[in-house]
């Protein structure tokens, strides 16, 4: 499943680094904690966080994550915004709050399976 | 080969240029995948620390066909008691680096574990050094 996918299945807005529309999605990782993530997220999957700020995109780098998913419509900051793009790592949101939405894509990644 | 960047104390938006771009260097000498996740989770930790703890820093790298050798040395108020910080969910972070996400007191342990060998040096007032050495072929 691709980045594209899970963005139409769960009803995602793209805010920004559609370059990476096509990553695969390998599984997901809620967390908060950024040293959480760095210590334990893997490559591929997909970070679900409320944190909006620009050292989640750096992090989000550093461990290539496929996509970054801000929860409950929390608005990222500009500076969030441009390193998705310069990365081109997605930056998506939804309107779900982080227990939802991590359900929804968990059930839409086993069903694939 | 060898770097060094600066790190400022107090500015997160640098925070893991100095990672960044080790990545980028690793990955150019086709060093194995997993070896320069670890390498780079562990120097983020390191850079992040110095932002959130320290005034100013330093990361001098210095990189040979055997390994990777990353010396952190900053001037900040130092660890007074290292053993203690060395503990998981231990942190003297302040509430605002706390609300972005850091200062969850897993900071030095992700660099110990994500490091062939740590050495820790501080001294209260003046500053502490880190640094980390990994092989680079497994």
């Amino acid at each position: 499943m691709k980045v594209c996918d899970i963005i139409e299945k769960l009803n995602l807005k793209v805010i920004a680094g559609e370059e990476g529309l096509q990553n695969e999605v390998r599984g997901g990782y809620t967390s908060d904690l950024l040293s959480d993530v760095m210590g334990n997220a893997d490559e591929g999957q997909v970070w679900i966080t409320l944190q909006t700020h620009r050292n989640v995109m750096a992090v989000a780098s550093l461990k290539e994550v496929a996509a970054v998913i801000i929860v409950k419509d929390l608005e990222a900051d500009e500076n969030t915004i441009s390193q998705s793009n310069d990365e081109g790592i997605p930056l998506l949101s939804s309107s779900m709050q982080a227990f939802e939405l991590s359900g929804e894509l968990y059930k839409l990644l086993a069903e694939k399976k | 080969m060898e770097f060094s960047y600066e790190v400022e104390g107090g500015n997160f938006s640098k925070a893991g240029n100095a990672a960044s771009s080790v990545k980028k260097v690793l990955k150019q000498l086709n060093v194995d995948p997993k070896i320069i996740k670890r390498v780079v989770v562990a120097l983020y930790e390191g850079e992040v620390n110095v932002v959130a703890h320290a005034y100013k820093g330093k990361v001098l790298v210095d990189i040979d066909t055997a390994r990777i050798n990353i010396r952190i040395e900053d001037e900040g108020p130092g660890i007074p008691d290292i053993d203690l910080a060395m503990q998981v969910g231990y942190s003297t972070a302040s509430a605002m680096v706390r609300e972005m996400g850091f200062g969850a007191g897993m900071g030095l342990p992700n660099m110990k574990r994500n490091a062939d060998t740590i050495e820790i040096s501080s001294k209260v007032g003046a500053g502490t050094i880190v640094e980390l050495t990994t092989k680079l072929s497994s």
